[in-house]
């Protein structure tokens, strides 16, 4: 059976106070009091499940070395398409082989779970990545806005430098509504909790993972770590003393500096531990959601020499401190904002004109000159150097994964930007090229010309008329 | 060898309407009023002008698209009208054409009316608008402020100034054209403003202020040109000519080669340098008595001053903060009030600057009127400093 090879993550920047959130909402709900403290992730308003995940993935990739990839499946409950499979955008975006083979799995919080579980079971030449990412949508003064995050999580899936080694996995399947989201809405609804622990969290959870005990020969005191992705604080350790797994094996949810990020959250947590484990320990993980999902892993000594290019606590520290709750609701919809007459301006995307650049829009290509070496962005038919000016002379050359420094830039305070000003520059990358581009998430007086800048999947504009968002490639800051 | 159009053409009338938020005005008022003016200046009828050019820049906002809404405003007698958009240049290259026309031979007398109706989009600015299909996808959703920020920035790099110095020089530029503007009952703003304004007005785009931005306003301004000869037989004297008409276009050298450190503007560089040819001028310091560039934002004029070797490189700061270009200094600049006090009617703006000259060479520019003016130079830049249309005119007395 395959194992687990490498692992990466993406958290989002910025994170949010829940104090201030708990402030602006406590007098519609005194409960609210009790979660303000710490903080949760919020997607950037150019921020949703597809770039974050092409950021996991990407940080996944980085750790993998030369090793290929023949498939990538895409565990999510937020996709932002229902019919356009959303596991082929974030291939092209990290400019994967076309011969992919590639999944949107969904419809569950455990839908990562069971995806790890399919291509654990797979053959063993399978080399895969496993994506899972999750931007929830929660009402505007809910427990859930309080109690979840955005984030995603990717792992490495093959037979060759298995850093943690799968002994058994098990499954119950059971119609369990905790909570659910119909196909018009927009938003969880779901039961009471005391009800989901007892009922739910309480039974299932058992069922499955004495069964996977007994088929894998191990007692649970042997357990070195526990996952269960849960918002329910004290519903872990419940089980674990339920389990008698030992309580210090419980893997925190991290409610109070990320928040529970759904479907992503048994992956983010699995590569947490990965971060931490030593060869030898035993790793527990589940997934609740319709019944549960149970991996038992294993540690390996490759885990020892595991380069990872960013985990979670790298993620962590990739922080930027956000105070204004306005931000979420303004970044989620969940208010109606003032955009001004510029924001008015139709968004549409023409599908035939996008399918022809897309090696420019999704994969970030530009070409290099065979004839004078330029490189060069966008790529044009005549080589722009003036001294070639060579027709059709150009290889792809990839600029996702460069490096670039800030010629020109500005604050453009009267153009339309959903977090405005709007900064924007010219970026001369290491190595050749330069473009025009949008920076994203900057900080008022980071910025000059000379600033370091890497390049970032995202968001470039929604079109709400017709339910369509287009992509593209932005600039951030390297602190 | 072509000789170039040195003195082939000359200004027979011209006419310009006075800018402004003419609320009440449609684009075919507008015209009519320059042209009105036009007509009595050249001192023709309608029906002898034989061609016209139509400058026009931004469809969406302003008459549609072709040269209908020209022919139709004048009620010209069903002659070759040619719309031309070729962004801020536009209405320079409405003049080109019509000058070029009579430079070939193709006909005695056309016209070259250019109009912008800006203030019907609802906000301030010019109008947010498509850049085209695949443009869209990718170039950042940049505004003009925001795209002419960027010279500043790269500028400020190169020469490695402080952002003060730059910043008092960048308000000096807008002063020196207010005051100008006063003296200009066509200006859209006609009042001065202090240095310390200037400085301290809210950011549009960093490090342009509200005060380094031009007016945005709708106006027109027409030409009607012809040969020296019939000029002559016209009973025209003192006649204006063409001494220089030149265009330099972006090629993506700028935006995507490691050539161009932004800085500068390459197109002004290379246009300027083919109209000093053109037209003879060995000296432009010596030789150019005035000019009018395109003052779209202050940074724009300033660097643009070197362009035209009117200030020696990286020195524009000095330059402008010297007086140089002052209405009492060596080369003023802007004399009747610049992009910044009349606005940027897109169509019309061109034309507007080579009006000024044309006034101010036959002696008719009223209270700002120049001592013994010889040659007057005419700047357009359209689209971005990274990208961009640069046109070049030059006039001066036959």
């Amino acid at each position: 059976m395959n194992g687990i090879t490498a692992y990466g993550a993406y958290i989002p920047r910025a994170r949010l106070s829940k104090q201030s959130m708990a402030e602006t909402n406590a007098w519609f709900d005194a409960g609210l009091k009790s979660l303000g403290k710490g903080e949760r992730s919020i997607c950037n308003w150019d921020e949703d499940t597809i770039t974050m995940a092409v950021e996991a993935a990407s940080a996944c990739r980085a750790a993998m070395g030369e090793q290929s990839v023949s498939a990538l499946y895409l565990a999510s409950t937020t996709f932002p398409f229902l019919d356009r499979q959303n596991s082929v955008l974030v291939a092209e975006a990290l400019n994967m082989d076309r011969t992919l083979r590639t999944m949107d799995i969904g419809g569950s919080q455990r839908a990562a779970t069971s995806a790890l579980i399919a291509l654990l079971e797979g053959s063993d030449e399978t080399s895969a990545l496993l994506v899972a990412s999750e931007h929830r949508r929660s009402k505007a003064g809910s427990r859930a806005e309080m109690l979840w995050g955005d984030a995603a999580a990717a792992v490495a899936i093959g037979s060759d430098n298995v850093i943690a080694e799968v002994l058994g996995i098990e499954t119950l399947a059971v119609d369990f509504v905790d909570h659910y989201r119909g196909d018009k809405a927009s938003f969880d609804y779901g039961w009471e909790d005391r009800w989901i622990r007892d009922e739910g969290f309480m039974k299932s959870v058992p069922t499955a993972v004495i069964a996977l005990f007994e088929k894998c020969s191990v007692s649970s005191e042997e357990i070195d770590y526990f996952i269960l992705p849960t918002d329910q604080a004290r519903t872990p350790m419940g089980l674990a003393r339920k389990l008698g797994i030992d309580g210090d094996a419980v893997v925190d949810n991290q409610i109070s500096n990320v928040g529970v990020t759904g479907a992503a959250q048994s992956i983010l947590l699995l590569v947490k531990t990965l971060e931490q484990a030593k060869a030898g320990d035993l790793i527990l993980v589940t997934g609740f959601g319709q019944g549960c999902d149970a991996i038992l892993l294993r540690a390996t000594k490759a885990i020892t020499d595991f380069k990872p290019a960013q985990g979670v606590s790298r993620a962590l520290a990739a922080r930027r401190e956000e105070t204004n709750y306005n931000k979420l609701l303004s970044f989620n919809n969940l208010i109606e904002r003032e955009t001004g007459k510029r924001g008015e301006v139709d968004k549409q995307t023409y599908l035939s004109g996008y399918n022809r650049r897309k090696d420019l829009l999704t994969s970030f290509i530009g070409g290099k000159c065979r004839e004078c070496g330029t490189v060069q962005i966008p790529r044009e038919k005549y080589c722009v150097n003036p001294e070639c000016n060579a027709l059709d002379s150009q290889d792809d050359y990839s600029f996702a994964d460069k490096t670039g420094t800030v010629m020109t830039w500005t604050a453009d305070r009267l153009t339309f930007d959903w977090n405005p000003p709007a900064y924007f520059g010219m970026v001369q990358f290491d190595g050749g090229g330069k473009l025009m581009m949008d920076f994203t998430e900057v900080e008022e007086g980071s910025i000059d010309s000379g600033s370091k800048v890497s390049v970032h999947f995202r968001i470039r504009q929604f079109d709400p008329q017709r339910g369509f968002r287009k992509y593209f490639w932005k600039a951030v800051i390297e602190e | 060898m072509a000789s170039g159009i040195k003195d082939k053409v000359v200004i027979l009338g011209m006419g310009c309407s006075k800018f402004g938020e003419r609320w009440e005005s449609s684009p075919s008022d507008l015209m009519v009023e320059a042209f009105e003016e036009c007509l009595g200046d050249a001192g023709i009828e309608r029906d002898q002008i034989e061609a016209a050019w139509f400058g026009a820049g931004i469809d969406s906002f302003n008459v549609g698209s072709s040269a209908m809404p020209l022919a139709i405003a004048l009620r010209l007698n069903y002659i070759p009208v040619t719309k031309v958009e070729n962004m801020c240049a536009t209405g320079t290259e409405a003049f080109r054409g019509a000058v070029y026309a009579v430079a070939s031979g193709a006909c005695d007398i056309a016209l070259a009316l250019g109009v912008e109706k800006l203030k019907d989009t609802g906000y301030g600015g010019l109008p947010q608008r498509t850049r085209g299909v695949e443009n869209d996808m990718y170039w950042p959703n940049l505004s003009a402020p925001g795209a002419f920020a960027q010279l500043a920035s790269g500028y400020r790099a190169k020469h490695h100034l402080n952002k003060d110095d730059l910043k008092r020089a960048m308000a000096h530029v807008s002063v020196k054209s207010h005051a100008n503007g006063v003296k200009n009952p066509k200006a859209h703003l006609q009042r001065e403003i202090t240095e310390e304004q200037a400085v301290n007005a809210p950011f549009i785009a960093e490090p342009i202020g509200l005060f380094d931005c031009c007016g945005v306003s709708d106006g027109s301004a027409c030409a009607i040109v012809t040969t020296p000869e019939i000029a002559r037989s016209l009973g025209k004297e003192n006649l204006v000519s063409v001494k220089a008409l030149q265009l330099a276009v972006s090629n993506g050298t700028e935006a995507s080669h490691e050539s161009w450190d932004g800085s500068y503007l390459k197109t002004t560089r290379i246009a300027s340098q083919r109209a000093y040819t053109e037209a003879d001028i060995s000296k432009p310091r010596e030789e150019i008595t005035m000019t009018e560039v395109h003052d779209c934002f202050s940074i724009t004029e300033l660097v643009t001053m070197e362009d035209l070797q009117l200030a020696d490189e990286g020195k524009g700061v000095n330059a402008v903060l010297d007086g140089n270009f002052d209405a009492d200094g060596n080369t003023p600049c802007q004399i009747d009030g610049g992009l910044k006090c009349f606005g940027h009617p897109i169509g019309a703006s061109g034309l507007r600057m080579i009006y000024e000259n044309y006034l101010q060479l036959q002696g008719r520019a009223g209270a700002r009127q120049l001592d013994n003016p010889k040659l007057g130079l005419n700047h357009n830049l359209g689209g971005f400093p990274h990208q961009n249309i640069c046109s070049i005119s030059i006039v001066g007395p036959l």
